[in-house]
């Protein structure tokens, strides 16, 4: 069980109740021969007008965690477990036609192609218009008139005019430009960002980053952005949670978790890129072995087969979160120790018990 | 370069369950085999094959033979379990010996069609270019006739009988195959593995022989045996027109047309050739859509 | 495991490939009353890659990277330009497609869709060497070795099926069908971009390996500056089918001369957190490869640009031995001089502390 109180107060200081809250969030797939354990006891707060970076590779549940939190997850094959709190109320709990409201209307969320996101048939005026008028009544002049000026907030250049074309027909900054539009038609409170930007190219990334720290600024919304880009996390983010095999493994402000890592796997993960840094020729400091397979996952710690700090207690026991000095809270038995991984190398300390299935 | 440790790499674990995972048509088998729709109508044309392989043993009565006395009897007569048709022949026997026929009308036409299309399909899928263009445009005239009518008129210009009426299906059944073949082709051609063939240097023969045709086969395959139920559903109307098959032999189609008057009599049994073209086509079409789902697989 | 080079001529001093004036266009199928329009994705790009070293090949969308592969690997004909292979060229008698294919390989980016998914890994492997008459029984020994060497133990992975891997494993069974051929020069087009960053950084290890023990010549294209620093030695900037600047990567990261390197440059998102980026360094997308602006094609989106760039394209001059730029920024011709202070500094990604 996780220590909520561990969790570090956010950056900018709530009130009493952050505006989004997770407390031990499961989310476990069915169809198949075996569960799949995609989310395993996931707690996260987000404060009003915070932005919180989910970091992890594939199979790491970060996907599927915003997805829960919109309740998008197929309702027969999909088990939820867990508290979803958002301004206050309790998302598990809405009917129907508040879920309806909830989606656009407190929460919306964007993805990483918006050509597959946006309906090819009609154009981006069309369905910006649409989601307003479906939210609240209102006149379709009205309605286009705050479209409009949502384009001229999202930056696109001529904006009266791209309201009248298809997603197509935009180049692919523009596209998540006219995403990004339509998710904030409806005055949400809470913006979940899927890998918006992975697909994009280097310059115009940096445009939407830059973009969606205003909007953030501008409206004061939340935002959860999840990436596996360690750089974009960086530029976007207040905090930041590492994610692996459905669980949180690290989580704190962006600059300890970038300054001070505590978890093996967040310095691993720091210590894989290939930046600037690294004397050209030598190797990359790679982690060895790839993710656990969730519909069998190990009884302790799922990083433990790749670990080169992993012990018989780490392999038997899930480690919980635990405040560290840093005020970032870690994951981890040998907490203490894991220093030494930032210095000395990987492979030196590896004997890696590499029973991981994939 | 700096001297790097270059020991050999960490190998990579493969998975710890070591499930021989089985070749994919084994794994279609298998995927086939729990779907209790396609067991169902399996099951259903299995039997109606077996009916129409050993139907002189199974048919109570001479399938030729009829008395006017007898004649339009309903369902339950007795010595005639499912009636007597316009001539007094035994219904039951005529339905079973009736299978043979419409079941070689149904599967062979399309059985043919099946690789000439597919051969049409592949090479012009695969050729791309002008070559494409002119083979897929020839064979879009004939696309552009409905079967039906296409059928009737080759029929007709060929005359009736059996054979003609295979030979005319057969024709009709080419295009849609060749089409489908054509278009796998092509969506298969442009994938990087082909490109990847390309690179090494192979032929074109050897690309198709080895990359193509294990990917094109299964769905052209399927999409082929749905149109076994239009086969059979088109050789009943020619015999029903008169085209095909000629009394006195028994055919589902055939059967349908002289009992046509004998509606208002005893609608039953003049429904009952009816009632097994559509068990048996709609038997195909479901097997088809299991097919497709069980070969679709997307792991 | 023996390896016979497929000899090598000219010796050390000659490029492995040289590439001049290299153009393709693709024409758009409009109607046959309009003109025909033109996807002018390659448009007279030069380029040597000298043996054993590592060419790096960055761009946005459009700029024809991907084509350039393509064009490389002979999969596609280029429209004019020469591609001179160890001192032959192409497609020549002396050097024959089929042997070219023998010694240039590639691996794609998409790992799923580089493999026939009917068939098994080693199949897929030796599939190569078998159409170059290699038998049955060499060519299976061949594809466990090689099978071994990207580290995927041959008795558990050879008779698998490509679904059945992961992304990470199923971009080293590419590499391995790469090398099943024993090529002299191995392109990669973003073989490593949609892998996991921890499994990018196992493979790039892999990559540098196999170069060493095979000597191998790579043209590593991608989008992920980082990896293309780290990499390779040279680096090819191209931006709408031509080539902005080419040079020692040192020299092109550092001391970047066109406006389109060091926009590119200082769009990396920083890693500091105390350091963020306040400015997005070029503003709009990449432009359409079908209507390319006129003269130097990035005038469009240039702070230095002058009337000058958009009628006159800028030819490329060399800076420095082996760093060339395409700009008329600098160039004495011109007499446009900017002194240093007021151009952007690329702003060096900050390493961990």
């Amino acid at each position: 069980m996780n220590d909520i109180s561990a969790i570090p107060a956010p950056v900018t200081q709530p009130p009493t109740e952050p505006y989004l809250r997770l407390s031990n969030l499961d989310v476990t797939f069915l169809a198949g021969r075996a569960p799949v354990h995609a989310v395993n006891g996931v707690d996260l707060v987000v404060a009003e007008g915070e932005t919180l970076a989910l970091i992890g590779e594939s199979g790491s549940g970060k996907s599927v965690t915003l997805r829960a939190l919109m309740r998008l997850n197929p309702p027969r094959r999909t088990k939820v477990t867990g508290e979803i709190r958002v301004g206050g109320r309790d998302v598990m709990k809405l009917d129907a036609k508040a879920l309806s409201h909830f989606r656009g209307g407190e929460v919306a969320m964007i993805f990483q192609e918006p050509l597959l996101a946006l309906d090819p048939v009609f154009t981006v005026g069309q369905q910006i218009t649409e989601a307003i008028r479906r939210h609240e009544t209102i006149s379709r002049e009205d309605a286009r008139a705050r479209a409009l000026s949502l384009f001229e907030r999202v930056r696109i250049p001529s904006p009266q005019k791209r309201l009248d074309t298809y997603p197509h027909e935009m180049s692919g900054g523009m596209r998540q430009r006219a995403m990004i539009a339509l998710a904030l038609a409806c005055n949400p409170k809470v913006l979940l960002a899927d890998e918006p930007t992975t697909a994009l190219d280097a310059t115009v990334q940096i445009q939407i980053l830059l973009l969606l720290r205003e909007l953030q600024r501008e409206l004061g919304l939340s935002i959860i952005f999840v990436t596996h880009d360690l750089g974009a996390a960086v530029e976007i983010a207040d905090r930041i949670a590492v994610m692996y095999a459905g669980r949180i493994v690290e989580q704190g402000s962006a600059r300890d978790i970038i300054r001070n890592p505590r978890h093996p796997y967040t310095i691993g993960l720091l210590k894989s890129r290939a930046d600037g840094a690294m004397v050209k020729g030598t190797r990359l400091e790679a982690i060895p072995g790839s993710p656990p397979d969730l519909s069998r996952m190990p009884p302790g710690c799922a990083f433990a087969a790749r670990c080169p700090l992993a012990i018989e207690r780490c392999r038997e026991e899930v480690p919980p979160l635990v405040a560290q000095d840093t005020g970032t809270v870690a994951r981890c038995w040998r907490v203490e120790e894991t220093h030494v991984l930032r210095t000395g190398s990987w492979s030196n300390e590896a004997e890696p018990a590499l029973a991981s299935t994939r | 370069m700096a001297a790097t440790t270059a020991t050999a790499p960490t190998p990579v674990p493969a998975p710890t369950q070591v499930d021989y995972v089985a070749g994919y048509w084994t794994t279609v088998w298998h995927r086939l085999r729990r779907d209790p729709v396609a067991l169902l109508a399996g099951t259903v044309l299995l039997l109606i094959l077996l009916m129409a392989i050993f139907a002189p043993w199974v048919a109570p009565a001479d399938p030729y033979h009829g008395t006017m006395l007898r004649r339009l009897r309903p369902i339950g007569t007795e010595g005639y379990p499912l009636g007597a048709d316009e001539l007094g022949r035994d219904m039951l026997s005529r339905l079973i010996y009736g299978a043979r026929l419409s079941l070689l009308m149904g599967v062979t036409p399309v059985i043919i069609g099946f690789f000439i299309g597919s051969t049409i399909g592949i090479f012009a899928g695969y050729a791309g270019g002008w070559a494409n263009t002119l083979i897929m445009r020839t064979i879009d005239i004939f696309y552009a006739f409905p079967s039906v009518l296409l059928a009737v008129a080759l029929s007709g210009a060929l005359g009736a009988g059996f054979g003609n009426a295979l030979l005319s299906l057969t024709v009709v059944f080419i295009p849609p195959i060749a089409r489908i073949a054509e278009s796998v082709t092509t969506q298969i051609r442009s994938r990087d593995f082909v490109e990847a063939a390309r690179a090494s240097g192979a032929s074109a023969f050897t690309i198709v022989r080895v990359h193509i045709l294990g990917n094109v086969l299964g769905p052209i395959f399927v999409y082929a045996t749905s149109l076994i139920s239009v086969s059979m559903i088109l050789a009943s109307g020619l015999s029903f027109l008169g085209l095909g098959v000629r009394p006195p032999e028994p055919e589902w189609g055939l059967m349908l047309n002289t009992l046509r008057t004998a509606i208002y009599v005893q609608p039953w049994v003049a429904a009952l050739p009816g009632l097994m073209i559509f068990i048996t086509s709609i038997s195909f079409n479901l097997l088809s859509d299991s097919l497709r789902s069980a070969m679709d697989i997307k792991s | 495991m023996a390896l016979d080079y497929n000899a090598d001529r000219g010796g050390p001093a000659q490029p492995l490939l040289t590439v001049r004036n290299l153009v393709k266009h693709f024409p758009l199928k409009k109607s046959w009353f309009k003109e025909r329009e033109r996807v002018y994705a390659v448009d007279g790009i030069d380029l040597e890659v000298l043996k054993g070293e590592t060419v790096g090949v960055v761009g946005e969308s459009g700029c024809g990277k991907s084509t350039t592969a393509r064009l490389l690997m002979h999969l596609i004909e280029p429209d004019h330009g020469d591609i001179i292979f160890d001192g032959e060229v192409v497609g020549s008698p002396e050097l024959p497609l089929r042997e070219y294919r023998r010694q240039v390989q590639m691996v794609f980016q998409d790992s799923y869709s580089s493999l026939n998914p009917r068939l098994t890994i080693e199949a897929s492997i030796a599939f190569g060497p078998q159409v170059h008459g290699v038998s049955n029984k060499e060519a299976l020994s061949r594809t466990h070795d090689l099978l071994a060497r990207v580290g995927l133990d041959p008795r558990r992975f050879a008779e698998r099926y490509p679904h059945e891997l992961s992304g990470g494993q199923r971009q080293r069974v590419n590499i391995a069908r790469a090398l099943a051929l024993q090529p002299r020069l191995i392109i990669l087009d973003e073989a490593v971009s949609a892998l996991d960053k921890s499994v990018e950084a196992q493979v790039l290890n892999l990559l540098m390996d196999l170069k060493e023990e095979f000597g191998l010549t790579y043209v590593f294209i991608s989008h992920d500056l980082n990896v293309v620093r780290y990499m390779c030695d040279r680096v090819l900037v191209m931006y709408l089918g031509k080539v902005a600047e080419i040079g020692p990567v040192a020299s092109v990261y550092e001391r970047s001369a066109h406006p389109y390197t060091t926009a590119l440059l200082s769009s990396m998102p920083s890693i500091d957190p105390d350091n963020r980026t306040q400015v997005a360094p070029l503003a709009g997308d990449p432009p359409n490869p079908i209507s390319p602006p006129s003269g130097c094609r990035f005038h469009t989106r240039c702070k230095f640009a002058l009337p000058l760039c958009s009628e006159r394209e800028p030819m490329p001059r060399e800076l420095a031995p082996g760093h060339r730029v395409a700009c008329h920024l600098g160039d004495p011709a011109t007499g446009y001089v900017v002194s240093e202070a007021r151009r952007a500094p690329a702003e060096t990604v900050a390493g961990l502390p």
